[in-house]
């Protein structure tokens, strides 16, 4: 048997403002290179941390929605290496006593449940950005490197799973249900590309049940779908490597976005020797039950929670993961099913217009200026008949441009539905005349023509006209033929 | 350990250290950290089955500070140690050996 056996480590960026020891701005997108940066976060001699509460509490949060125990005590630890993005020769990290322990993540593969244990969260920061200037802009082709460390410090929390995963599904489902957790608490923007969350994947083949395999490390994987097949890749190399009774080595290997496969990272044959010890400049921290309930209190409800309560309104899984999807759209959707009961149809409008217009100019629902009652009062409009279907779809866009209040937008465009029979046998003589064409089709039996026809009309009424009511007229009026 | 054990051990260490040792050196440290360890060795000795593990000895815990902004120090400050600057970062050798 080849069985895959998948454990991530997960690095998020907490979305404080400041630094996790220094009063530092974590803004790094809006500022040129070391900007944010001080004498304790560029590792200057004689300077000493101070721990971010927020970072602390942000921590125990993501801990508590994985269900894991917080730990009572925990502290700090230098973990030490050289590298020119980390200034001070060492990363402030946690070694022993991390923050949070034995957690779950409990996701949804084929249907079916599935627990991936959390093994820790710790609390550590992060390093500098290196800019590699050369004939390429990797760090074998450098002449020479430029860094930056207006990333050095900002917190970072690394999430450890246990090796419960055993496909490259499972792992990617697992990744993107953290994600929306953490955004979910509003801990993490979650942001792959922008590198705000990074995931390694420890990964083995295992031959005979209870024998671990051998495992490799992937490292720079910047995307789900990335990771997905990073490991596809790398299950297919390690059973190739068993099937000719070959070892896998124990490495750690590069994702190679452009030649997708995983490639060896030489020179790193030693065994890395980090030498931990506690961080003498950082007293412990004590994680008392007020703490803890009080970061209880402030986590809203989760993806799982969301799901249960949208599926017994009769959704469907794609429908109820499309509601989910942002922490503010289901709030939207709460909202909106306040004013107006009817689960399905709101489903409709917000997955068809609201979706649609937020991928044509590319935001997501947080940017959109949209209250449930304006909304609701479109949809009310064509409930009731005032406009139709296509002119209710413009009205909410330019709703969305503008903020201006649905029903004025109606009244200044003169958008209301056209019930004037006569208006709208004007148009149709206006019609039948300019169409000679399809008309005699008509009159020979092809009945189809009659979609073209009341299509005609409705251009012609800007689509304000019911279509029921301008395909009854216009029938009417070719019978009389 | 063997006196050969422990000098390898020693240069495993200065090496990740980045430290670079003379013969000289390399016996005198030898030599002192022997002692050192000896030391540690003997306090290895007493019984510690029911004492935790003690990181800090001052009765502190959870100092810690607000999460607001506050002013960096000045570019001009940034680089004044700096060896050499470019397009406002610090610039470096190259960082693998050629090959």
């Amino acid at each position: 048997m080849f069985k895959p056996v998948i454990g991530l480590e997960v690095h998020a960026q907490l979305s404080t403002k400041t630094k996790l020891f220094c009063s530092c701005s974590t803004d790094q997108e809006n500022v040129p290179p070391n900007t944010n940066v001080c004498p304790v976060c560029m590792g200057f001699p004689g300077v000493l941390p101070v721990i971010n509460k927020k970072a602390v509490e942000f921590a125990i949060k993501a801990g508590l929605a994985l269900n894991c125990e917080i730990s009572n005590y925990s502290k700090f630890d230098r973990k030490n290496y050289f590298y020119p993005d980390l200034p001070k020769g060492y990363q402030i990290s946690q070694y022993d006593l991390p923050l949070c322990r034995n957690g779950y993540l409990e996701i949804f593969v084929d249907g079916e449940v599935k627990k991936i244990r959390i093994k820790r969260i710790h609390l550590e920061e992060d390093a500098g950005k290196l800019l590699h200037v050369g004939a390429g802009d990797r760090l074998s082709e450098a002449d020479y490197s430029l860094v930056d460390f207006n990333r050095a410090g900002i917190p970072l929390i690394e999430i450890v799973t246990e090796p419960d995963i055993n496909s490259p599904k499972e792992a990617r489902i697992f990744l993107q249900e953290l994600r929306l957790i953490l955004r979910y608490l509003e801990i993490s923007s979650g942001d792959m590309e922008k590198g705000s969350l990074r995931c390694d994947a420890n990964i083995s083949i295992q031959t005979q049940e209870g024998v671990l395999g051998t495992r490799t490390e992937i490292k720079n994987v910047n995307s789900f779908y990335s990771l997905e097949k990073a490991l596809e890749y790398e299950i297919e190399r390690q059973i190739e490597l068993l099937k000719k009774g070959e070892q896998v080595i124990q490495e750690t290997r590069h994702w190679d976005e452009k030649n997708q496969k995983t490639v060896s990272l030489r020179g790193k044959e030693e065994a890395e020797d980090y030498r931990y010890f506690p961080e003498p400049d950082l007293p412990p921290l004590i994680v008392t039950e007020e703490i803890k309930e009080k970061l209880k209190r402030e986590i809203p409800a989760l993806p799982k929670e969301l799901r249960e309560k949208y599926f017994s309104l009769g959704l469907s899984q794609t429908e109820v993961e499309i509601i989910i999807s942002e922490k503010k759209l289901a709030e939207f959707f709460d909202k909106s099913l306040e004013l107006y009961n009817n689960p399905k149809n709101l489903l409709n409008w917000i997955s068809v217009e609201i979706l649609s217009y937020m991928n044509d100019n590319n935001i997501s629902f947080k940017d959109l200026n949209i209250l449930p009652e304006n909304f609701i009062k479109i949809i009310q409009m064509v409930d009731k008949n005032e406009i139709t279907r296509p002119v209710a779809k413009d009205v909410l866009r330019k709703y969305l441009t503008t903020g201006k209040d649905p029903e004025e937008i109606v009244e200044e465009n003169g958008l209301k539905i056209v019930s004037d029979t006569s208006y709208l046998q004007e148009i149709i003589q206006k019609v039948i005349l300019n169409n000679e064409k399809a008309v005699s089709d008509w009159k020979k039996g092809k009945k189809q023509v009659l979609n073209f026809l009341v299509g005609q009309v409705m251009k012609e009424t800007k689509g304000r006209a019911s279509l029921d009511v301008v395909k009854n007229l216009l029938e009417e009026e070719l019978n009389k033929l | 350990m063997e006196k050969q054990d422990f000098k390898n051990q020693l240069k495993k260490t200065a090496h990740l250290a980045r430290l670079y040792l003379t013969p000289e050196e390399e016996e005198l440290f030898s030599r002192q950290l022997q002692s050192i360890l000896d030391y540690f060795n003997k306090l290895q000795e007493l019984d510690t089955t029911n004492v935790e593990s003690m990181a800090h000895v001052l009765p502190l815990s959870n100092v810690w500070r607000e999460d607001e902004v506050r002013k960096s120090i000045s570019k001009e400050e940034i680089f004044m140690n700096a060896p050499e600057v470019e397009e406002d970062g610090f610039k470096i050798p190259r960082i693998l050996k050629r090959e």
